[in-house]
């Protein structure tokens, strides 16, 4: 038995093994050294300790919750702005597709402070709210908008290529079988749509969870109540508690390998649904 | 008797009334300009709140021309190191089958899903002084956390997917054919490489290539963790920014932000660009 199928190809041995190299020193030593130390450096009864400390434990859901929050609000308008921009034509639209994947392309300190400067109470959009007694920067409100904020492209750049490939036909089919519009969104296109809108919450899920540049500065990071889990291994870090550190990181690194896992599901069941092919 | 009929044009029936289209154009175009807009023009009026001089002053000042400086520094090393993994791994994973290959593409994943911060604390807990080669770094006087390799290897764990995974997609639906007529044909594994492989990745490697600049000067997560913030001599630009905006040097702080700005509005440029010469079908 040969450890791969025969091939004419050149190659297969150096790349395969400094692949494993690479990823070897660049990935799995750092993992591995992460894990090691809080299990050598802390009992099981000390990591709990860490982990359940009430400012901790908030820091946790406070960085679920957003997250959640944010993830949802992200399938909904990016929903929207993915379809406007394939299904119809609109002054604007190049610009406005050219400019989704911002969030991207900007670092993410430089987001922080700009959305800081918009939705502090001083800003175009918080001077607004502020008389009627809403606040949206320094606390939960403005960690969701920076995790919107971050998130956004995620949705929209999954479901773009999901509506280009939809095949039409079959809302024409619907139609001519006596359909109207929102039956043939609800029963034919939005079928087709949930796989992939499942993909891009769960990839903009899983960035806001571990996100901490675009969020720290509007946050207001007040113990208790607007701290993100990140936040608290920083904490712990500036005080050179280097092992919890490390148990919160454990955490919050299991959470994203489950994630991981569970996005790569997503993405095959998605890319079946169109009939594509995934690498 | 002529019975008249009337036939509803089938765009008519496969559309959505026009009211419908509209409010969904208004909702998209309204939110986006909420929330990517207005983020970004709030970036240069504020840098030109205080006027030209404070402006100029601000990036002109040598610590931020050494965060520059280091910046560079650091994505010109972790970004060809990225390039040649990149091309390494999805050859060796897109052009053969063998087991544990899906696992492989999963690992190549992981540092999209690990959090900057976590990621940092890894290398600390590596090469910082209590970490596990601490004691013998320290020994030969070797530095690496609070200093440049720290940031370089944390920006290069950052950024190392980016490559591949555009990489991976675009080798697999393009199928080995024309490599393997090459070899047929006498081509030696350099020669195929070159003339058949390179040409028809070149705008997927530049695509993955932009990405993963982007991404190195723009960290802040990661390098937060492993700089240890020492003006003038670990910080790169978005932690000088982070710096000056603590210190209540709003203008100051959005001078510099206008820089990874226009960086950041170059790369979106870019891939539009790239976007149109790859094509539809992606090569």
């Amino acid at each position: 038995m040969r450890f791969r199928s025969y091939s004419v190809l050149p190659g297969f041995g150096p790349t395969l093994g400094f692949t494993l190299l690479y990823l070897g020193l660049m990935v799995l030593l750092p993992i591995s050294a992460l894990v090691l130390y809080s299990v050598t450096h802390l009992s099981a009864a000390e990591f709990w300790q860490v982990v359940s400390e009430p400012r901790v434990v908030a820091s946790f859901k406070l960085s679920f919750f957003a997250s959640l929050i944010a993830a949802l609000i992200n399938s909904l308008f990016g929903l929207i702005l993915a379809w406007i921009l394939v299904r119809y034509e609109f002054p604007g639209r190049r610009l406005i597709d050219a400019l989704i994947d911002l969030p991207f392309a900007m670092p993410t300190a430089v987001s922080g402070i700009a959305l800081c400067a918009i939705f502090a109470n001083n800003g175009w959009i918080g001077k607004l709210l502020a008389p009627w007694g809403i606040e949206l920067a320094y606390n939960p409100i403005g960690i969701v908008i920076a995790l919107t904020f971050i998130g956004l492209p995620f949705v929209v750049r999954t479901l773009q290529p999901v509506l280009k490939e939809s095949e039409r036909e079959l809302e024409e089919a619907a139609a001519s079988l006596g359909a109207n519009r929102l039956q043939t969104f609800v029963r034919v296109i939005w079928p087709g749509l949930v796989p992939a809108l499942l993909t891009g919450f769960a990839l903009a899920f899983a960035r806001a969870i571990g996100e901490y540049g675009s969020v720290i500065f509007i946050a207001g990071n007040l113990p208790m109540v607007s701290e993100i889990a990140p936040l608290m291994i920083m904490s712990h870090l500036e005080e050179y508690d280097y092992a919890g550190a490390s148990a919160i990181a454990v955490v919050m690194l299991a959470f994203s390998f489950i994630l991981l896992l569970l996005i790569n599901k997503l993405q095959a069941w998605s890319w079946q649904r169109i009939g594509g092919v995934r690498a | 008797m002529s019975q008249k009929i009337t036939v509803t044009p089938i765009q008519q029936v496969t559309r959505e009334p026009s009211w419908v289209r509209w409010l969904l154009i208004g909702l998209g175009v309204g939110w986006f300009v909420l929330l990517l807009l207005l983020p970004l023009a709030t970036i240069f009026v504020q840098a030109f709140k205080q006027g030209l001089t404070v402006f100029f002053a601000a990036i002109s000042e040598p610590d931020a021309l050494k965060a520059l400086g280091l910046t560079a520094l650091v994505t010109l090393l972790s970004v060809p190191l990225n390039l040649i993994f990149g091309v390494s791994a999805a050859w060796a994973i897109a052009r053969f089958r063998f087991p544990g290959r899906q696992l492989l593409i999963t690992l190549i994943d992981l540092p999209f899903s690990v959090s900057p911060v976590v990621a940092g604390l890894m290398f600390v807990l590596l090469f910082g002084s209590r970490g596990w080669f601490g004691p013998w770094l320290s020994e030969h006087d070797i530095k690496i956390i609070f200093s440049t390799p720290g940031i370089i290897l944390a920006t290069t764990f950052i950024t190392l997917p980016f490559v591949v995974r555009e990489l991976l997609p675009q080798m697999e639906a393009r199928g080995s054919e024309e490599e393997e007529a090459a070899m047929v044909l006498g081509a030696s594994g350099l020669q195929m490489f070159w003339r058949v492989t390179l040409p028809s990745i070149r705008w997927s490697l530049m695509y993955g290539l932009l990405l993963s600049t982007a991404r190195a000067v723009g960290e802040f997560g990661a390098v937060s963790v492993v700089s240890g913030h020492i003006r003038g001599q670990t910080n790169t630009l978005p932690l000088h920014i982070e710096i000056l905006y603590n210190e209540y040097q709003t203008s100051a702080a959005f001078a510099v932000a206008t820089l990874l700005a226009l960086f950041g509005i170059l790369t979106l440029l870019g891939e539009t660009l790239l976007a149109r010469l790859r094509g539809p079908s992606g090569d």
